[in-house]
């Protein structure tokens, strides 16, 4: 009998080609966007991840995320170092400059300064060149994806990555390319710049405190929230373990920025559009074939056959919407030079997977209450 | 046209009554007693009808006839399971239909009951075949025996070139010879047919009252037909006329020929006898009896019909 259903549905293929692509449109917004809103949520704490070795963050009680932080004096990285069950501390510098390319342009990059003796904050994948480099003079380490976006240098061939060996300018200091490293991009997707702490107040020359974070890490069997907390009363600083930063940063960014009311509207809109679109059509298409489900009413067929019948086109709807809407979502995805990027997890797929669902189950509801309401006489009705 | 003047034909042999199977073959094939059926309340009521006793005996051929909004359609799917009297009973192959629940009463029309229907009904998605063979999906048999069952049927209707035809490439003839394969091919005991003529010409009507005459009453089954073609009367058995949600008259298509149109309800014609011992509610019956008490007939009515 589902064979027979199938057939009933495809058969109609103004009705199911309209069904599909409604909810694949559907699929599609509700997948895509929730993978870039992660996306986007992902880059606010994209530091956090990238120092994975730091145990706990130490900042100024005023810094509300990785992102927006306020300059400690470089005292305060004794204090830390002076508390009990702290292995080691280093300081880390996050902030903005503006750098003159070799081609004149100029472009707002971020400005990360790590420990100069344990370059400890450096990004541990190099693309090209050496960490250890940025011991030299002047010497810098751009992030691969600002190295060929937006730090691209104009040539008279076009436009080429920025490279090692290249020279930039920083507030009229001369800065040279020594290394390329993958980074996790930031929040406002600007390219990286990393040197050492020294070389960031050399920079920095107007700025009298330029340590941002104190990087610490636990002595083996240290209770890294307890350290934090020790951290902090003995400090006065503010002192996160590296998940309730992460966590910390993220209400940040959903709390002051309507980033999720932008996402929210457009997922949300997707879906009632979704919902109407399918739910009519799917409605119409059941209206199309009231007859014959009352034939087969007449002939003897169940209630509960009929449902599964019904439930099996709004499934193999559900199904085939679905995966075109996720198949297109994945290739907008991988697009060359996609800025946004995505993080389709399995969640996103879940959630996305059980509003279509959701969806073709309220359709096929108001398509059932038809048919189990159809009286099986209405055959002999002309 | 089938020689009709044949030996009582073979009735199934049930080992047990059953709701599902239909009872033990002796039981008629429908018997309706003080059939009622109301549409709507108070003021508005239409009464479809009003009070309804007739049996039709396996083996046999009844149609129903009768002016536009007679009861015809009511009747036919009150006697088909798929409409519940208000007042009355209906047994169907010994099955009291008003005794069962939906699903039982599904499963039982599903193995019991075949459907030929004015226009056909066939699903335009479907072929043939595969139209044929829905019945016996219903009931659950395997789609590979379904489709040899139904390719079969075809055959016994003489379609069996067109099993991979759509409904819509087959002429309005074929299409209900498709119809009648359905119809025929789960062995049901009980066929009901609405107009299955109105809507073909004459020659295409004949073939295919022809084929329901030569298959539709086979192995005890009964048919039932609601029509208005008077070009068909000469098939059946015996011939109920309704009026008003009444059986008005029954009787043998030769012996109603005579009679005026209400004669029916004053007595006997010439050459007919209304039944003696008939109670108020059921109507006088003309012809040879069959089955000898006026409700009902049995198998066969010999010479009740011109071939």
């Amino acid at each position: 009998m589902y064979q027979i259903a199938l057939k009933m549905l495809l058969a109609n293929r103004g009705k199911y080609l309209g069904m599909v692509l409604s909810l694949a449109f559907t699929s599609l917004i509700m997948t895509q966007q929730p993978a870039v809103f992660a996306s986007i949520l992902t880059r606010t704490y994209g530091l956090i991840d990238d120092i994975a070795i730091a145990d706990i963050w130490v900042m100024d009680p005023q810094a509300q995320s990785v992102e927006e932080s306020k300059a400690m004096p470089d005292t305060r990285l004794s204090l830390v170092r002076s508390v009990s069950g702290v292995e080691w501390a280093v300081p880390l510098h996050k902030g903005q400059l503006k750098v003159r390319l070799p081609d004149g342009n100029t472009v707002g990059c971020g400005l990360i300064g790590v420990d100069d003796v344990s370059l400890i904050g450096a990004p541990g994948v190099m693309r090209s060149g050496s960490m250890a480099d940025l011991r030299m003079s002047d010497a810098v380490v751009v992030d691969a994806e600002g190295a060929s976006n937006r730090l691209a240098v104009q040539t008279d061939h076009g436009l080429r990555p920025l490279g090692v060996g290249d020279a930039l300018e920083v507030n009229d200091r001369r800065a040279v390319v020594v290394g390329v490293a993958n980074a996790t991009p930031t929040f406002q997707s600007q390219p990286i710049l990393y040197t050492t702490f020294s070389r960031v107040k050399v920079f920095n020359k107007s700025e009298r405190k330029v340590m941002s974070f104190v990087l610490v890490k636990a002595q083996p069997g240290q209770d890294h929230r307890a350290l934090a907390g020790r951290i902090a009363s003995e400090t006065g600083l503010t002192a996160l373990t590296a998940d309730d930063f992460r966590a910390r940063t993220l209400r940040h960014f959903v709390k002051r920025t309507a980033i999720i009311m932008h996402f929210g509207t457009t997922i949300l809109m997707s879906f009632c559009i979704g919902a109407v679109v399918t739910g009519l059509m799917f409605h119409n298409f059941t209206q199309d074939a009231l007859r014959h489900f009352g034939v087969l009413k007449a002939m003897g067929t169940d209630d509960r056959t009929l449902l599964l019948m019904i439930l099996s086109q709004a499934l193999l709807v559900a199904g085939t919407g679905f995966g075109i809407g996720v198949g297109m979502a994945m290739i907008m995805g991988n697009l060359p030079g996609d800025p946004m990027g995505m993080r389709l997890s399995p969640l996103i797929l879940a959630v996305g997977g059980g509003a279509v669902l959701s969806i073709t189950l309220v359709s096929a509801a108001l398509s059932i209450r038809q048919v189990l309401r159809l009286e099986p006489a209405v055959v002999f009705k002309q | 046209m089938q020689d009709r003047n044949t030996d009582t034909p073979v009735r199934v042999v049930t080992p047990a009554r059953s709701f599902i199977t239909g009872g033990m073959p002796d039981d008629p094939a429908v018997v309706c007693a003080g059939l009622r059926k109301r549409y709507g309340e108070g003021a508005t009521a239409v009464h479809a009808l009003r009070g309804v006793d007739l049996t039709v005996q396996r083996g046999e051929l009844l149609m129903l006839v009768g002016p536009s909004g007679c009861g015809k359609t009511t009747l036919i799917s009150v006697m088909a399971g798929i409409l519940d009297p208000t007042e009355g009973s209906c047994r169907i192959l010994g099955q009291d239909m008003t005794a069962l629940a939906p699903r039982p009463r599904a499963a039982f029309r599903a193995r019991n009951i075949g459907f030929v229907f004015q226009a056909y009904n066939l699903n335009p998605a479907l072929t043939a075949a595969e139209n044929v063979s829905v019945p016996l999906r219903i009931c659950g048999a395997p789609l590979r025996e379904s489709m040899r069952k139904a390719e079969a049927a075809l055959e016994l209707v003489g379609l069996g070139d067109k099993t991979e035809s759509a409904p819509g490439d087959l002429s309005g003839g074929q299409q209900q010879r498709v119809a009648i394969a359905r119809a025929l091919v789960h062995q049901p005991q009980l066929i009901v047919c609405d107009e299955p003529t109105s809507a073909l010409d004459h020659a295409n009507g004949q073939r295919v009252m022809e084929l329901l005459r030569r298959v539709g009453t086979v192995d005890g089954r009964a048919l039932v037909i609601v029509t208005h073609d008077a070009r068909i009367f000469e098939f059946a058995d015996r011939i109920a006329e309704l009026d008003d949600g009444r059986v008005t008259r029954v009787g043998t298509p030769g012996a109603l020929a005579g009679l005026p149109e209400s004669a029916g309800m004053h007595g006997g014609g010439p050459g007919t006898e209304p039944d003696a011992g008939s109670d108020d509610n059921r109507p006088p019956e003309y012809g040879t009896p069959p089955g000898g008490n006026g409700t009902g007939a049995s198998a066969r009515t010999p010479g009740c019909c011109t071939d």
